[in-house]
């Protein structure tokens, strides 16, 4: 077990030094050098020069000890990302706005792992009926309305028309207030596909050999459900919800810019818009090293659920 | 009764593969509306290109045109009313058909033509090759899907690459394209490995077959249906991804696109401006209905293997 967890550790070295070369690339070999828009339009060349000299981005990039290259990767592994364009440090942002992001993106989660599960469940049990048939109608039919749709009728609707929730952030309202619609339109919008998925892995657990079994002998359908389906299911189930971790910390980029959270993804919107390079380079890559992370979780999670599968 | 050969005209015609799967898509009506409408879409947007081409002046190609006052509600005249400029919300609709075809459509040749010669490769030769194109994907997959589209969006957005000025969609498919092709590549070379150790590949490098012959006339055949199930389940994926991205300002910026439409119409709701919010979601809505229903049939028909427990 130890020696898989450390072997599985060192396979992630290679994949991260490939997120750090490819944000070198896409950042800095391709974004070129953005010391005359960080100056602005009236700027003297020396001011220029001092950005440059900041931001390091006078050197050479590759081939010396002081490259671009090397300092890219050396502020990486130190998670130092420097300034942003407003002179604040990229770190700081991040811790800001991790934890209203987190307020939001964590009760959607699981609001929607709840449902959908469940739903699911009744789905597969009732499958080949007309209430199957009109499920599987409304997953589809969701999954085509646009995000963007959902979030703008959601808030026009139930903030502005009705007004049960407050429509936009502002600092005096607590946190429970400005993320409740937020996470309903995310969990409504979150069902259609997530429903379909599940019911697909239920369905696959629900003709098997066991599960006849366990009517033959008179199981009520809820113990055969609840018991044995859902546990069988429980590797797919892993799978995605240990992989959908890591983007819980990103935030959701289209709910906080339609209610202005303040969180990571409102962040990674104005880096979008002022064509910060440093927040989205330090955005990038600490969501692939999350990633990277949960990976290996999930893999350990498989051996803790399913005593089939052994570490060798 | 004495029983006679039958002639080679009386005897029943085997089918093929896409044979097979076309006729059983065939029998699906829903699938073959959706079908219609997905030709459809694709018509229009052709249409438009054609029109411009020529510089036919029909409807949707003067959606610069003011018809009316700014805001004007559904009326006869204008069936989806008019957008702060007095400009029809019908034609604008319209126009964004193309766009979202456009750049679906690049994205897509874009993620063919990357993503299928390299799980070919990885998955036929293996060895040192295999294993840096795995590493490429598996550095790019550990990169959430919209924050590395939007990574690239952002970058690329007015740059000058090989001379070409990226200005609008461009952009906008070079992103998608070039950060979506992991998933085919995955598939691929996973079909790949599968079917080199089958027969029919064996008889071919027996007979002195070159890699390369083995590649094009044997195994891409045999996983070709695999990359149009693909395609036709990825289209509504590359739709909605322009669609985000117009939103947030990194695509078209001075036609018409859904995306923006709908960024638009943040501002008009509170107005009581709903049309153009509903013509846009409408467009998208249909389009993307229509590829879902018809790429799980398509991968129900051609793919048995694949099939979901319906």
């Amino acid at each position: 077990m130890t020696t898989y967890i450390i072997r599985r550790l060192l396979y992630t070295i290679p994949i991260v030094l490939g997120v750090l070369l490819l944000t070198f690339v896409l950042f800095t070999v391709v974004g070129g050098d953005v010391s005359i828009e960080i100056a602005g339009k009236n700027a003297t060349p020396e001011t220029i020069e001092e950005i440059r000299e900041e931001y390091g981005l006078n050197k050479p990039l590759f081939l010396s000890w002081d490259s671009q290259f090397i300092n890219h990767f050396k502020s990486a592994l130190t998670f130092d990302f420097g300034r942003a364009r407003d002179r604040e440090l990229v770190v700081d942002k991040i811790k800001r706005g991790v934890w209203p992001s987190l307020a939001l993106t964590v009760p959607m989660f699981f609001g929607v792992l709840i449902i959908s599960v469940s739903l699911a469940l009744v789905v597969a049990f009732v499958r080949g009926s007309a209430w199957d048939v009109f499920a599987v109608v409304v997953c589809v039919a969701g999954m085509s309305i646009p995000y963007l749709s959902f979030i703008l009728l959601g808030q026009y609707f139930f903030a502005y028309k009705l007004g049960l929730f407050p429509i936009f952030f502002s600092p005096d309202l607590s946190m429970a207030e400005y993320v409740a619609l937020p996470v309903l339109i995310g969990i409504v919008t979150g069902l259609g596909a997530n429903v379909r998925f599940y019911r697909t892995v239920m369905l696959d657990e629900i003709r098997s050999d066991y599960v006849r079994t366990a009517f033959a002998k008179g199981l009520d359908a809820r113990r055969v459900l609840f018991k044995h389906v859902l546990k069988n299911a429980m590797i797919p189930i892993i799978t995605r919800v240990v992989l959908a971790i890591p983007f819980l910390f990103l935030g959701s980029l289209l709910l906080e810019r339609f209610f202005g959270i303040p969180g990571l993804g409102y962040l990674m919107i104005e880096a979008i818009g002022s064509r910060d390079y440093f927040v989205i380079n330090a955005m990038t890559y600490i969501s692939a090293i999350l990633f990277v992370i949960f990976n290996v979780i999930t893999d350990i999670c498989y051996g803790l659920v399913d005593p089939r599968i052994s570490f060798d | 009764m004495i029983k006679r050969r039958l002639t080679n005209s009386e005897q029943p015609k085997g089918r093929s593969l896409w044979q097979d799967g076309l006729k059983r898509l065939g029998r699906r009506k829903l699938a073959m509306v959706c079908f219609a409408v997905i030709v459809l879409y694709f018509l229009l947007a052709g249409f438009i290109y054609f029109a411009e081409l020529i510089d036919w002046q029909v409807g949707p190609i003067r959606w610069q045109e003011e018809v009316g006052g700014a805001y004007e509600g559904p009326s006869s005249q204008n069936k989806f009313g008019t957008d702060i400029f007095g400009q029809s919300v019908l034609r604008k609709t319209l126009y964004g058909a193309k766009i979202s075809i456009t750049v679906a459509l690049c994205a897509s040749f874009i993620s063919i033509v990357i993503g299928v010669p390299l799980g070919t490769i990885a998955g036929y030769y293996r060895g040192v090759v295999d294993e840096i194109i795995v590493w490429v994907y598996s550095t790019l997959s550990s990169i959430p899907y919209i924050l590395l589209i939007l990574a690239f969006a952002v970058v690329l957005r007015d740059k000058t690459l090989f001379g070409f000025k990226l200005t609008g969609i461009t952009s906008v498919y070079l992103a998608i394209g070039l950060t979506s092709w992991v998933g085919l590549c995955r598939l691929i070379r996973g079909e790949v490995i599968k079917h080199k150790e089958r027969e029919y590949v064996l008889a071919a490098k027996s007979y002195g077959c070159s890699g390369a012959r083995i590649i094009f006339r044997h195994l891409l055949p045999n996983v070709f249906h695999l990359i149009i199930i693909d395609f036709s389940l990825r289209f509504v994926a590359f739709i909605h991804a322009e669609v985000i991205l117009s939103f947030l300002g990194l695509g078209e910026a001075t036609r018409p696109s859904w995306g923006v439409m709908i960024n638009d119409a943040r501002i008009e709701l509170s107005r009581g401006v709903w049309w153009q919010m509903v013509a846009a979601t409408a467009a998208i809505f249909f389009i993307s209905l229509a590829l879902n229903i018809f790429g799980d049939a398509l991968r129900d028909a051609i793919d048995p293997r694949l099939r979901k427990a319906a």
